[in-house]
């Protein structure tokens, strides 16, 4: 294990006066200190640490800095604190915290480096740390990319370890006794007598001491929490009793109401509306313009969604093709074009000399664009005064949004508060900001008065920025019952630089990424392999979506192997068995051919098995669905899961994740998709874009391996291998290959 | 206007059209009831009213008709109703944001039928959304607390 290195007193920093005779305990490896966010109220701009642990004569407070959409991060964060720190977490405060550059990311970047997955090589992993400086400089503390487990597995550990010795150090110098007589026991110092010193008492000492910075940590096998089902979420108590306060929810005194309506073609403009008789309507305030559009304050969110109505806003073009069918002719022509040609990661063997010499096989798949459309509509609650503004919002990127509201208020970012809220679901949405510029705009309105703005769900869904679409050609051989050759060209528009250019206002430069995420990036081994992203021009605003490239490529890459595989008679899972050049992978879809009983993708009459493997952030996961088909309907009997996290944390929030990704990927495939029409989606609210529902859920198991060296998130890897089971069961089944999603277009549901 | 929610009474000045949903978040400040569609599609904002699940987004306050539970009304994190702590052994929350109409409507059809068969859990459940994926962990929970119900 780890030992903390060069932590000097400007590194970690004890904040007893910020915290009121406390102590604020954390870690942080870089030469350069950052401000701590926490102890702002000294006006010490040299005090620097990355403060995780606050401890004061009344309680403990453990300080979790990634967002916590649904997936648990909240928790995990709060026990791999309080394991090193020796505590019971359900004991302690749980707070976000405000945010600050001491949290950055240090992982996220490095999912964007053209490494795959399974590349943990000198080189690879060189790289993906280089990302960590930029991520600092850029003041990312962004939470997705499955990054929260392997960015806070050390680096919150080292933060409770820390904070554990030196309590102990206060309580050793305060007996007079060596700190090593020691030991802790559940938010206590013991005494080699056996007496029982509670931390909270030793708060102000531990205060006055330089921390104890040679620190290690604990072998896993004195875990008292992690990898074990007691560790269970601390979040469960207030979500099953209606308790919870989520952004939506939240009340600050004389807050009024506010809803707002913005062109539907995002980035048109409003040309004319009826305020007049929108006012006239009960309960309303004001009608304020924003940006694109215009909102209603009043007393009751419902009586701002009816004056919204009553508006009759008149709309101007959006910025982009009008239709579904003019933006599905942009996609196809920048497949296979080389002027359009943004990257090719993977170019194995001669590719074009064994598509020249041999029959080929070839299909075109497309994806459609998806909106993330999470339960709670999004929300914020602005108040701004004539020197500050606060915000509390659910996000997963507040540094963002405080600079944001900063270049709209014409306030100093450093009088911009952002208070992070619990959150009902994401999926991505939530690395967006629009609905809180919009906020602001209505708060600068109405200084003094804080308002909540509510998006109808109209609003959400029409205001998404969706997963991109993409469109495929692929092209293989097959020779001698193997898969010979295997090419795939993925079109699509760039996500990284549309939601960059709403970020930080300029696009990314250089290739895209996340166009071949989850194909080019695969631990196979094919003779003749390439993969090719082309880039399409920028059409419907777009952003990141739960897995996001994996989300598309997942789907491409396993159904054409998967038609591949059946073209050369070869079984689907000894086929891929063979072709996998990665051990950890291997045992994957080796567990998951036990887990099933694998015997084939027959399964009997009218029945039908499909597997799929894709590796994102990370994780190899494998995946087998069995599907009947009743009165030419297709019913989803049950689906296997297993994946490799490298070390298992949470095991009941993982089969949780696991099986949620699993279901929000089989919930798109089936029935899901946004369509455009005069620039705006036709599907604006669950009627139109439904999900899966209880009675089309199957019985799903799940197992998760821990061959891997490195230990990975497990938010997102469960979905990308979901939609090509389902397709590749359903060929099985049925004969018939669907290269488009979703599927409901081709074959019903039960 | 007078209503009574979980056993409390209230007096609100709104106008009669105004959903049941919206009298509860932004007048009472009872927020267990979540807003998520405005349509009856997904569930979110179901409360009970004379003991049966309804939809309080689609119930206009001047029409209701009877005591209104939440909720808030059903147990609290001291006191759980059995549904409620079925839920928490089972782990089935993630975001939690549909839960509050999950578990009053899983409630509510336990009070009507403690043995319910899986198409009946099916069939009744399946106008609650999800968008986590949560239903694997529903669906157990509710056959925990209805054998808890019945056993007790």
């Amino acid at each position: 294990m780890g030992k903390l290195r060069t932590i000097t007193r400007r590194t970690f920093l004890v904040g007893s006066v910020a915290v009121v005779g406390g102590v604020a305990f954390g870690a942080y490896l870089a030469k350069r200190a950052i401000p701590n966010p926490l102890l702002d109220e000294l006006g010490d701009g040299e005090a620097a640490l990355t403060p995780f642990i606050k401890i004061t004569a009344n309680g403990i407070t453990l300080i979790t800095p990634r967002a916590d959409k649904g997936q648990g991060a909240y928790s995990l964060q709060a026990y791999l604190l309080a394991e090193e720190l020796d505590i019971d977490p359900a004991t302690a405060t749980l707070s976000p915290g405000l945010p600050g550059p001491a949290y950055y990311n240090r992982v996220i970047l490095g999912e964007g480096t053209p490494f795959p997955g399974y590349d943990e090589s000198t080189l690879a992993e060189t790289v993906r740390g280089f990302m960590s400086i930029p991520a600092k400089l850029m003041q990312i503390q962004i939470t997705g990319g499955s990054s929260t487990t392997p960015d806070m597995f050390e680096r919150m550990r080292m933060a409770g370890a820390v904070a554990r010795e030196t309590l102990k150090e206060a309580a050793a110098q305060k007996h007079g006794l060596s700190r090593s007589e020691l030991n802790t026991d559940n938010g206590h110092v013991v005494l080699p007598n056996g007496d029982k010193l509670a931390y909270t008492s030793l708060a102000a000492e531990a205060a006055k001491l330089d921390p104890i910075s040679a620190v290690e940590l604990r072998d896993p096998d004195q875990w008292r929490y992690l990898g074990k089902p007691e560790m269970q979420r601390l979040d469960m108590l207030a979500k099953c009793t209606g308790t919870e306060v989520y952004g939506i929810d939240k009340k600050i005194d004389g807050m009024l109401h506010a809803s707002v309506c913005a062109n539907p073609g995002i980035g048109g403009e409003l040309l004319n509306y009826d305020a007049d008789a929108a006012k006239k309507l009960p309960g309303v305030e004001h009608i304020v313009p924003v940006k694109h559009g215009v909102g209603v304050i009043a007393t009751n969110t419902w009586y701002a969604f009816k004056a919204l109505k009553a508006l009759n806003c008149e709309w101007g073009p959006g910025p982009y093709p009008e239709n579904s069918d003019a933006i599905w002719e942009q996609l196809s022509e920048a497949v296979d074009n080389p002027d359009m040609l943004d990257h090719r990661q993977r170019d194995d063997g001669d590719v074009d000399a064994s598509l020249n010499d041999n029959n080929v096989i070839t299909a075109s798949y497309r994806v459609p664009y998806l909106a993330h459309a999470p339960m709670e509509p999004m929300n914020a609650i602005v108040l701004v005064e004539d020197n500050s503004v606060t915000i509390w919002t659910g996000t997963q990127i507040p540094l963002f949004i405080r600079n944001r509201a900063a270049d709209i208020s014409g306030i100093d970012a450093e009088n911009v508060l952002v208070h992070v809220q619990p959150m009902g679901g994401s999926f991505g949405h939530r690395l967006e900001m629009t609905h809180v510029e919009q906020a602001v705009e209505l708060a600068m309105s109405v200084k003094g008065t804080p308002i909540k703005m509510t998006w109808s769900r109209e609003e959400d869904m029409t205001h998404d920025y969706p997963r991109p679409a993409a469109i495929t050609q692929a092209r293989g051989v097959v020779n001698n019952g193997q898969v010979e050759t295997f090419d795939l060209s993925v079109g699509q528009s760039s996500m990284s630089s549309s939601w960059f250019k709403r970020l930080a206002g300029m696009g990314v430069p250089g290739p895209d990424a996340t166009i071949t995420t989850g194909s080019w990036d695969q631990p196979f081994t094919i003779p003749n392999y390439r993969v090719s992203g082309y880039r399409a021009p920028d059409m419907v605003p777009v952003s990141s979506w739960r897995s996001v490239g994996a989300s598309g490529n997942g789907f491409f890459h396993d159904c054409f192997l998967d038609e591949l595989i059946h073209a050369a008679g070869a079984d689907p899972l000894e086929e891929r068995i063979r072709l996998c050049s990665h051990d950890t992978s291997r045992k994957v879809l080796e567990g998951v051919a036990e887990l099933c009983n694998w015997n084939g993708s027959d399964i009997g009459e009218n029945k039908g098995r499909g597997i799929a493997f894709c590796m994102s952030f990370g994780v190899p996961a494998a995946e087998v669905i069995d599907v009947s088909v009743i009165d030419s309907r297709i019913k989803i009997d049950r689906a296997f899961i297993v994946a490799d996290v490298g070390t298992v944390l949470d095991p009941i929030n993982i089969e949780a994740q696991l099986f949620g990704g699993l279901i929000f990927g089989l919930s798109h495939a089936i029935n899901s998709e946004l369509t455009y029409e005069n620039y705006a989606p036709k599907q604006n609210n669950y009627h139109a874009y439904e999900g899966m529902r209880l009675y089309q859920t199957p019985d799903i198991q799940v197992k998760v391996l821990e061959n891997g060296e490195k230990i990975r998130g497990i938010g997102e890897p469960g979905l990308p291998p979901a939609a090509p089971a389902l397709g590749n069961a359903i060929f099985a089944a049925t004969g018939k290959r669907i290269r488009e999603l979703p599927f409901n277009k081709h074959i019903q549901f039960v | 206007m007078k209503l009574v929610v979980n056993d409390s009474e209230y007096d609100v000045d709104v106008e009669p059209d105004m959903p049941l949903l919206w009298v509860l978040r932004d007048e009472l400040s009872i927020t267990g009831p979540k807003y998520g569609c405005g349509i009856a599609q997904c569930g979110a904002c179901t409360v009970m009213v004379n003991g049966f699940a309804v939809r309080s987004c689609q119930l206009a306050v001047g029409d209701l008709n009877g005591a209104v539970t939440t909720i808030e009304g059903m147990g609290s994190p001291e006191s759980m109703h059995v549904v409620q702590q079925a839920w928490v052994d089972h782990q089935v929350a993630q975001c939690g944001y549909c839960q509050s109409g999950q578990i009053v409507q899983a409630a509510a059809l336990l009070a009507i039928n403690p043995n319910p068969s899986d198409e009946q859990i099916d069939g009744v459940m399946s106008g609650n959304l999800c968008r986590c994926g949560t239903y694997p962990r529903i669906r157990a929970a509710i056959k925990t607390a209805a054998k808890r119900l019945r056993e007790s």
